[in-house]
C-alpha cells in the first residue's frame, strides 16, 4: 500500500497476515496485513470502533481471529494460548495485581517462566531502578500514584524481555503533563531496550510524537500506513488528512482551464492546482491544505475570501477561524507578528498553488 | 450452498461449546442439586397424589385438607401470621435501614452488625431467650409486678408468636432492605427538593420509589421464610397458633402418613412459589441478587392509582410535619430517626443479652435477675455425654458442610460470572432455589430419599441436607465479590505467562479469598444453627446441638439451655466477626 511498505524489512518481527474478526453481523476487523519490523515502535491509531484493540488483542492471543494469520519471528502463532505466547501487553489500566507488591507483580512473569530465584530478585531490581522505582519495591500498587503504577506495569513487561510489546492506550488515565513525561519515558526504553512496541491510542499528537510508523485505522480496517510526516504531510483519504492534525478540505471536480492548466472547481471557487498536486488526483476530488499553509491578506495564487468569526489562542500559535460565502469554516494559521484580526472583518485567504495535497 | 450451511452450523456449534465452556464448572453442583433438592422436592409432591396403598393417582389428600376444618384453619392461619409478619418486619424496619442508610459508611459497618447478630444468632437462642422474657414468671411479668401491675399473659398466644416471629425476619428484612437504599443517589432527594419539593414529597415521590425493589424483596423473603416456620409457633405461640410446618412434622413423625405431609407441603410450596412469581412478575426475580431492578413497562394504570396514593402519602407528611414540628422542634425532629432506630436495635439484641446471666444462675429456675451465680450450669453442659457428643457432631457436620458448600457455590460463582450463555439464569435460580423453597420442605423430601438409601441417622445425610440449605448462601457470597472481581488481571496473568490453573491459584483465588471465607464461615453457620433437616435426619445418639436443645425446649426449660445458648452465640459470633472481617478486606 505504501512506499515504505513495499521495501523488504531487514527482520520481520511480526507479520499479520489476512487477519479477520467479526461478533456476528459487526465487522470488528476487514481482513487485514500488516508487517512489523523488529525494533520498531509502531502505533495504531483511530477513532474508537476502528478495530485497533481488536487487532492488539488478536495479537497478543485474548481475542480468537475468525480468520488469518499471525507470525511472530516466522512462527505461526495463531492458535497459541495466551500464556504461552512471547507477548507482553500493557493494559489500558495497568492490571496490576492489587494483592502483590511491587516487586512480587513485575517478578510474576518471571516466576511463571521458572526462572531461578537469584537471577529473578536481580532481574526484578535492574526493571525496576529502569523506571526509577528501585526504592518502592515492596509497596503495593495502591500505595502508588497513577504515573507510577504506568512505571511498574512498564517494568512488568520489559522484564522478561517479550519479542513483542504491545501497549493498549497506556497513557489514557493521566493526565495532560504526566502523559506528556511518561511518552519521553516509554520512547526512553524503547532506544534502550530496542525492543518492537505496538501502541494504541486515539490520540494523534501521541502518535505523532512517539511512533516510527503510524498504522491509522478506520471502519475495521487500515486506512493509511506510513512514517508521521509522511501521513501528515501526503494524507491519502479525507479522514486520515482529518484525523491527524488540523485540516481545511475543499471538494470539488478536477478540470483544465483555458491554458490546459489543472484546476479544481468547487463550490466556494476555482482552484490553481501545480502540476505536482494534481497528478495525484482524477475526477471528483478533495484538496486538503493545513492551516499553516494558508495565509491571511497575505501571497498565494488562489484566493478564498471570507468573515473572521473566531480567534484561537493556543500559545505557540494563534488560529483564525474564517466562514466562508458557502457556510463552510476554515482554519488559519496566523503569521508570527501579526495581530489577530477583530472579529466580522472581511479577510482574503491565499495560499500557492503548490501548497496542499489531493485525495480522491 | 450446502456447503455454506454446513460450515455456518460447524462454527455455531464451535462458537456454542465454547460458551458452554466454563459452566461446566457449575455441573458438580447443578449435579447435587439436582439429586438431593429436586428429585425429593418432586418426589414429595408425587407422594402427595398417589394412594399409599395402591399407588395409583389420588386427589384424596387434597380433598382432606380442605374438607377437614381444622387443617384448613391451619393453612389460613399460617398464611395470616406469615402475612403480618412480613408486615411488622416491613414497618418496623424501613426506618431503622433509612438511618442505616444515611450513616457514614464507617459508623454504618458498626450498626450493621448489630443487625447481623441477630440475624445469624440460632433461632432456638432467640426462641428460648424470648421464652425468658415473655414467661409467666419471666423477665417483663418480673418488671412489672415488682411495680405492682398486673402480669399478663404473653405466651402461648398470638403474641408471643407475633414477637418472636417479627423479631427473627426484622433482620433478613432490613438486611435485604439496605442495599437498595446505599444504591439510592441521595442528591436525587436533593435536587427534588430544589425543585421544589417539601421534604415529605421528596421522599415519598423520590426516595420511597427507588427503595420499593428493596422493600418488595424483603417483603417476599421474610413472608417465605415465615411460611415455613415451626420453633417459634410450637414453642411461644398455643395450639390456635400451630402453623404449617408444625402439621407436617407431626404427620410425619406421628402418623407416618407421608402423603398426607407431601399435600401439605405442596400447599406450602405452591404458596411460596406463587408468591415469588408473583414477585418476578412486578419487580422481577433478579432484584434479589442485587443485580438491578428490571424495569417493567406497562401497568399504567396500578402506576397511576400508586402515584396517586404517595402523593396523599406526602400531603399527609407534610401535615403532620407542620402538626409536629412545634412540639418537637428542629432537633427533637433530627434526633426522632435514631432514637428510634436505637428503640429498634435494642429490641434486636436484648434477647441474646437476657440470656447470658441466666446462663450463670445458681438457681435450678430461669428467674430474673438470677439469685446468685455459679458456674454448674456450664459444668452440667461440659459433664454431659450427650451434650458434648452432640456439640462435636455438630462442629463435625459443619465443618464438612462449609467446605462441600464451598467448593461447588465457588466453582458455579466462578462459571456463571462471565457466562453470557442463556442458562446463565436458570442455573443461577437454581442455586438460590434452596433459599426460597420452605426448609421443612426440602426436609422432609431428604428424609423420604435417605429412608430409601439408608442415609437416616448418618453424619453423610446431615452433611448432604446442609449443603443443600447453605449453598444458596455460600453462593451469594462468593457471587458478590466475583461480580467485582475485575478480569482484566486475569488476562494480564496470561498475557505474562500464566496458565489456566496457575492464573486461578495465584490471581483469581488470592482476590476473591474474602469471599470463600465468607462463603465458607456462613455455610459453617447455617449448618451448626440447622435444625429442620436435623430433626428428621438426625436422632438417638447421632444428634446434634440444635436437635438437642430443641428436645430439651420441648420437654422441659432449664438453665443448662441458657448455658449451651451462651456457647452457640460465642462460637457463631465470633465466625460471623472473621467473616465480616475478612469480607470487607476482601474488597
Amino acid at each position: 500500500m505504501s512506499p515504505s511498505h513495499g521495501t523488504a524489512p531487514p527482520a520481520c518481527k511480526l507479520l499479520v497476515d489476512g487477519l479477520t474478526k467479526s461478533y456476528g453481523s459487526v465487522v470488528a476487523l476487514q481482513p487485514t496485513r500488516l508487517e512489523v519490523p523488529a525494533g520498531e515502535f509502531l502505533t495504531l491509531l483511530g477513532p474508537s470502533g476502528s478495530g485497533k484493540t481488536t487487532l492488539l488483542q488478536m495479537i497478543c492471543g485474548l481475542v480468537e481471529p475468525n480468520g488469518g494469520r499471525i507470525l511472530i519471528d516466522g512462527r505461526d502463532e495463531t492458535r497459541t494460548p495466551v500464556h504461552k505466547r512471547d507477548i507482553g501487553l500493557v493494559f489500558q489500566h495497568y492490571a496490576l495485581f492489587p494483592h502483590l507488591t511491587v516487586a512480587e507483580n513485575i517478578g510474576f512473569p518471571l516466576r511463571m517462566r521458572g526462572v531461578a530465584a537469584s537471577d529473578l530478585d536481580r532481574r526484578v531490581r535492574e526493571a525496576l531502578d529502569m523506571v526509577h522505582l528501585g526504592h518502592l519495591g515492596d509497596r503495593f500498587p495502591k500505595e502508588l500514584s497513577g504515573g507510577q503504577q504506568q512505571r511498574v506495569a512498564l517494568a512488568r513487561c520489559f522484564v522478561y524481555q517479550p519479542s513483542v510489546i504491545l501497549m493498549d492506550e497506556p497513557l489514557g488515565a493521566l493526565d495532560k503533563k504526566l502523559r506528556e513525561q511518561m511518552q519521553y519515558e516509554i520512547k526512553r526504553l524503547h532506544r534502550e531496550t530496542g525492543a518492537t512496541i505496538i501502541y494504541v491510542t486515539h490520540d494523534q499528537e501521541e502518535a505523532l510524537a512517539m511512533s516510527d510508523r503510524i498504522c491509522l485505522m478506520n471502519h475495521a480496517r487500515i486506512e493509511q500506513i506510513g512514517t508521521p510526516h509522511d501521513i501528515y504531510a501526503r494524507p491519502k483519504t479525507a479522514f486520515a488528512a482529518d484525523f491527524i492534525g488540523v485540516s481545511n478540505i475543499f471538494r470539488g471536480r478536477i478540470q483544465q482551464d483555458d491554458g490546459g492548466a489543472p484546476i479544481l472547481v468547487t463550490g466556494g471557487g476555482r482552484f490553481r492546482l501545480s502540476a505536482a498536486t494534481a497528478a495525484s488526483g482524477r475526477g471528483e476530488a478533495s484538496l486538503i491544505v493545513r492551516p499553516e499553509q494558508l495565509d491571511l491578506d497575505g501571497e498565494g495564487d488562489n484566493e478564498v475570501s471570507g468573515q473572521v468569526v473566531d480567534t484561537v489562542y493556543a500559545g505557540s500559535e494563534t488560529r483564525v477561524l474564517v466562514a466562508l460565502g458557502d457556510q463552510s469554516t476554515i482554519t488559519v494559521r496566523l503569521r508570527r507578528g501579526m495581530s489577530p484580526p477583530p472579529l466580522g472583518d472581511r479577510v482574503a485567504v491565499r495560499w500557492r498553488s503548490d501548497a496542499g495535497v489531493l485525495v480522491s | 450452498m450446502s456447503a455454506a450451511i454446513l460450515h455456518g452450523s460447524a462454527e455455531g456449534g464451535l462458537r456454542q461449546r465454547l460458551r458452554f465452556g466454563p459452566l461446566w464448572l457449575a455441573a458438580p453442583g447443578i449435579a447435587f442439586l439436582a439429586v438431593f433438592f429436586i428429585y425429593p422436592v418432586l418426589r414429595l409432591l408425587g407422594l402427595s397424589v398417589q394412594d399409599a396403598e395402591t399407588g395409583a393417582w389420588t386427589g384424596d389428600h387434597y380433598a382432606r385438607i380442605v374438607d377437614t376444618g381444622v387443617y384448613f384453619r391451619v393453612l389460613m392461619g399460617t398464611f395470616r401470621i406469615a402475612g403480618l409478619t412480613a408486615l411488622f418486619s416491613l414497618l418496623l424496619g424501613y426506618p431503622l435501614a433509612y438511618w442505616l442508610a444515611q450513616l457514614p459508611e464507617r459508623r454504618r459497618g458498626a450498626m450493621v452488625l448489630a443487625v447481623m447478630i441477630p440475624f445469624w444468632t440460632s433461632y432456638l437462642v432467640k426462641t428460648f431467650a424470648w421464652m425468658v422474657i415473655l414467661g409467666r414468671n419471666g423477665v417483663i411479668n418480673g418488671i412489672l409486678s415488682a411495680g405492682g401491675l398486673p402480669a399478663p399473659e404473653m405466651l402461648h398466644n398470638e403474641f408471643g408468636v407475633m414477637v418472636g416471629m417479627v423479631h427473627a425476619m426484622l433482620p433478613l428484612a432490613v438486611l435485604t432492605m439496605l442495599p437498595v437504599m446505599t444504591g439510592i443517589d441521595r442528591r436525587l432527594v436533593q435536587a427534588a427538593e430544589t425543585l421544589g419539593a417539601a421534604p415529605g414529597h421528596a421522599f415519598w415521590l423520590v426516595y420511597f420509589q427507588l427503595s420499593l425493589p428493596g422493600v418488595a424483596a424483603a417483603g417476599l423473603l421474610t413472608f417465605i421464610s415465615s411460611l415455613g416456620f415451626f420453633i417459634v409457633p410450637a414453642l411461644l405461640g398455643g395450639p390456635q397458633q400451630t402453623m404449617l410446618a408444625q402439621l407436617i412434622i407431626t404427620q410425619i413423625q406421628e402418623m407416618l402418613n407421608w402423603a398426607f405431609a407431601g399435600a401439605l407441603a405442596t400447599f406450602m410450596l405452591v404458596s411460596a412459589l406463587v408468591t415469588c412469581w408473583v414477585y418476578d412478575r412486578v419487580f422481577g426475580l433478579s432484584t434479589l441478587s442485587g443485580e438491578g431492578a428490571r424495569r417493567k413497562t406497562g401497568g399504567g394504570g396500578m402506576r397511576k392509582a400508586g402515584q396517586r396514593i404517595l402523593s396523599a402519602l406526602a400531603a399527609l407528611t407534610a401535615a403532620a410535619a407542620r402538626v409536629t414540628a412545634p412540639v418537637l422542634g428542629e432537633r427533637g425532629r433530627d434526633r426522632l430517626p435514631a432514637i428510634y432506630s436505637t428503640l429498634v436495635l435494642v429490641f434486636l439484641v436484648a434477647p441474646a443479652v437476657v440470656v447470658v446471666p441466666i446462663a450463670f444462675t445458681s438457681s435450678p429456675f430461669l428467674d430474673f435477675p438470677p439469685p446468685g451465680y455459679s458456674l454448674k450450669w456450664f459444668e452440667v453442659y461440659f459433664g454431659s455425654d450427650l451434650w458434648l457428643g452432640a456439640t462435636l457432631r455438630s462442629f463435625g457436620v459443619a465443618f464438612a458442610t462449609a467446605i462441600l458448600a464451598t467448593l461447588v457455590a465457588g466453582l458455579a460463582a466462578l462459571a456463571l460470572a462471565r457466562s453470557t450463555s442463556r442458562w446463565r439464569g436458570a442455573i443461577f435460580a437454581l442455586f438460590l432455589a434452596p433459599m426460597i423453597v420452605p426448609r421443612i420442605v426440602i426436609a422432609v423430601g431428604l428424609f423420604y430419599l435417605f429412608a430409601q438409601i439408608g442415609l437416616v441417622a448418618t453424619d453423610l445425610g446431615l452433611i448432604i441436607g446442609h449443603t443443600v440449605l447453605a449453598l444458596p448462601f455460600a453462593f451469594v457470597a462468593i457471587a458478590a465479590v466475583v461480580k467485582g472481581h475485575d478480569w482484566r488481571l486475569d488476562q494480564a496473568a496470561a498475557t505474562l505467562g500464566a496458565n489456566r490453573v496457575q492464573t486461578l491459584m495465584r490471581v483469581t483465588v488470592p482476590l476473591i479469598r474474602g469471599g470463600l471465607v465468607a462463603a465458607f464461615l456462613f455455610a459453617f453457620i447455617t449448618s451448626f444453627d440447622e435444625l429442620t433437616v436435623a430433626i428428621f435426619v438426625s436422632g438417638g445418639v447421632k444428634t446434634t446441638l440444635p436437635k438437642q436443645m430443641w428436645d430439651d425446649m420441648i420437654l422441659q426449660l432449664n438453665p443448662t439451655l441458657a448455658s449451651v445458648s451462651v456457647v452457640v452465640f460465642v462460637i457463631v459470633m465470633a465466625l460471623l466477626l472473621i467473616a465480616e472481617r475478612l469480607r470487607r478486606s476482601g474488597r
